[in-house]
């Protein structure tokens, strides 16, 4: 036997939405253990010369090139396009028949770990929410909102590889609001503002996972290959106006009743970070219960939800 | 010092700040729980409720050391007098009980998450959607539980069918027997004076969307309650009938009724 067998080879791992905050935290969490190669269908990033870095669009025939490429062992696709971005149409291409394209390569190519970055936005928000919502609530999000649908839509084919072809040890992670330097996500730009709208007599509970804890999840999620979908929340919580009031917003009320009203100003004043299909995740709490992935994964956040208001609070110009 | 921190000496004193922080109820870092309840609101609403339970209401509560210091319990009793002045007097019963207090929930219905303001205010001192899933995970996370299984029926009757209990809901017993939980019988007398309703304007209340509308005098009548909570009931058994279940839902009903009967006849007069 050669030294080049006997020597462990490096797992090659390929990570989607490269010119996300997260995805290069996630990177440079596995950077030195792992051969990472990214990927982004916006923009190409530099992320040093021992990184391949491409931007390319998953439907274009070219994609399956990096699969021949490169012998990858996993794919973390966290290149899901949020609700606010783009249209529709373009959200639908990207996220629901990009992953699909993604899958089958992934199965075409003996792929044996696959991690999907969801939302928990998919369980919708709605007044009759329970409290700690877990894995097996229905997704309701798709009829309370047409800009949620492929949100629903990547994760129903996920589903349907997860249980299809065993072999990928597909894993889908919904987390909850995923805050910290670098994000550019709703929930971000809010709490980043010096004036941030709120709907007049709602202070839904709310919960936030920093970046970096949101990368260790991935990381050890990435380890282990275990199938299933997870929820990733802290076991801490807030209320929306508490949290703004900590992180120094001043807080302008948005008529609530009724309910048409806030839509129509937010689509009025085009507010990017007070969007209108999302309005209804700032009058009622959807709280998920993270503790199924903490148990399987020994994953416990490191930054408290103060330092994650300090932060924004310090920080106050648009990220 | 400035108006906020003289109104919070004056409504929420030292000691009542360590009496609420000492029963310890777990929390996140920023003082919340998953369902919204708030320790630093339940103390303005303790203050503001003791008033009323001790000088509006002069209530009497009997037997309130039944409640089992810890692990989940259904607090359950009959319902009446159309707001729920009932679970907030059973609430601070317990909750200022000398031995072992404990900070119980209640159910809420599903109408008071949508009213802006009183929704997440309900939420802050302690209520939570009246919601299966919800009194399930509750349940599983060691709390107390104030329950009505006659919902609106309850609440919303009128004055002539006072202390008449109406269909219990069987939903409760189903949780207490999968959570091993002791169910408190409560018999609640005087609230049902308290808005002595004559009529229900169905149709109006079906317009705002509203569980029922009361013809009744726009005050609420200062009359004496008493509260006995009787000795924990617990049922066991994974795999019974619906009509076994049915069965203990009359058990606990029929305590109930015999809780009432006995505050009735402690009562020297309505008010």
């Amino acid at each position: 036997m050669t030294d080049a067998t006997t020597k462990q080879r490096k797992p090659h791992i390929l990570v989607t939405g490269a010119a996300g905050a997260l995805a290069q935290q996630v990177i440079k969490r596995l950077r030195a253990t792992c051969s990472i190669v990214a990927v982004d269908a916006r923009e190409q990033v530099y992320l040093g010369d021992d990184i391949p870095s491409y931007c390319i669009d998953f439907n274009q025939r070219i994609f399956e090139d990096l699969f021949r490429r490169y012998p990858f062992d996993s794919v973390i696709h966290l290149g899901r396009i949020s609700s606010s971005q783009l249209t529709r149409m373009r959200r639908y291409n990207a996220n629901v028949l990009g992953t699909q394209k993604l899958l089958d390569l992934s199965h075409k190519y003996g792929i044996s770990r696959i991690l999907v970055l969801s939302t928990y936005h998919v369980y919708g928000a709605m007044a009759y929410n329970p409290g700690l919502i877990d894995e097996a609530a229905p997704m309701k999000s798709a009829g309370l909102s047409a800009d949620l649908i492929d949100s629903v839509e990547l994760e129903n084919l996920a589903n349907l590889y997860l249980w299809r072809f065993p072999e990928l040890n597909i894993s889908i992670l919904r987390p909850c609001n995923i805050v910290g330097p670098g994000v550019r996500n709703t929930m971000s730009s809010v709490l980043s503002s010096h004036r941030a709208p709120v709907l007049a007599g709602f202070s839904p509970m709310m919960q936030f996972i920093h970046i970096d804890d949101m990368a260790d999840a991935i990381v050890l999620a990435s380890q282990k290959p275990v199938r299933g979908i997870f929820n990733v929340a802290p076991d801490d919580w807030v209320a929306y106006q508490r949290a703004l009031k900590i992180c120094g917003c001043k807080r302008i009320p948005v008529p609530s009743i009724p309910p048409v009203l806030p839509k129509l100003i937010s689509r009025a004043l085009r507010l990017r970070s007070f969007p209108a299909h999302l309005m209804d995740f700032f009058k009622y709490p959807v709280v998920i219960d993270g503790r199924g992935f903490s148990e399987e994964f020994g994953f416990k956040p490191k930054r408290p939800l103060k330092e994650i208001f300090r932060f924004y609070r310090d920080n106050k110009t648009p990220l | 010092m400035g108006l906020t921190s003289f109104l919070k000496s004056r409504l929420v004193p030292e000691a009542l700040h360590k009496q609420i922080n000492h029963i310890g109820k777990p929390m996140g870092t920023l003082g919340y729980d998953p369902w919204g309840y708030n320790n630093e609101t339940f103390k303005y609403g303790f203050s503001l409720t003791k008033p009323i339970y001790e000088k509006y209401f002069r209530t009497e509560a009997h037997g309130v050391d039944h409640m089992p210091a810890e692990g989940p319990v259904l607090i359950v009793g009959n319902h009446s007098g159309q707001l729920p002045i009932d679970g907030l007097l059973v609430g601070y019963a317990l909750a200022s009980r000398e031995k072992n207090p404990r900070i119980p929930r209640a159910m809420i219905e599903r109408f008071f998450p949508t009213v802006p303001w009183l929704g997440n205010l309900l939420n802050e001192v302690g209520a939570a959607l009246g919601d299966p899933v919800n009194c399930a995970r509750m349940l599983a996370n060691n709390e107390a539980i104030i329950v009505f299984p006659e919902g609106i029926r309850g609440s919303g009757k009128l004055y002539r069918d006072r202390y008449k209990l109406q269909r219990f809901g069987c939903g409760f017993m189903h949780l207490a027997i999968k959570y091993k939980a002791a169910i408190v019988p409560v018999g609640v007398v005087g609230c049902e004076e308290s808005i002595p309703a004559i009529a229900n304007i169905k149709p109006l209340a079906k317009a705002l969307g509203l569980p029922y509308l009361p013809v009744a005098m726009p005050v609420i009548l200062p009359a004496k309650v008493h509260l006995n909570f009787g000795a924990p009931m617990y049922f066991d058994g994974e795999d019974i009938s619906e009509e076994q279940i049915k069965e203990r839902v009359e058990q606990v009903k029929t305590e109930i009724k015999r809780l009432i009967d006995k505050g009735l006849a402690e009562r020297k007069g309505v008010f």
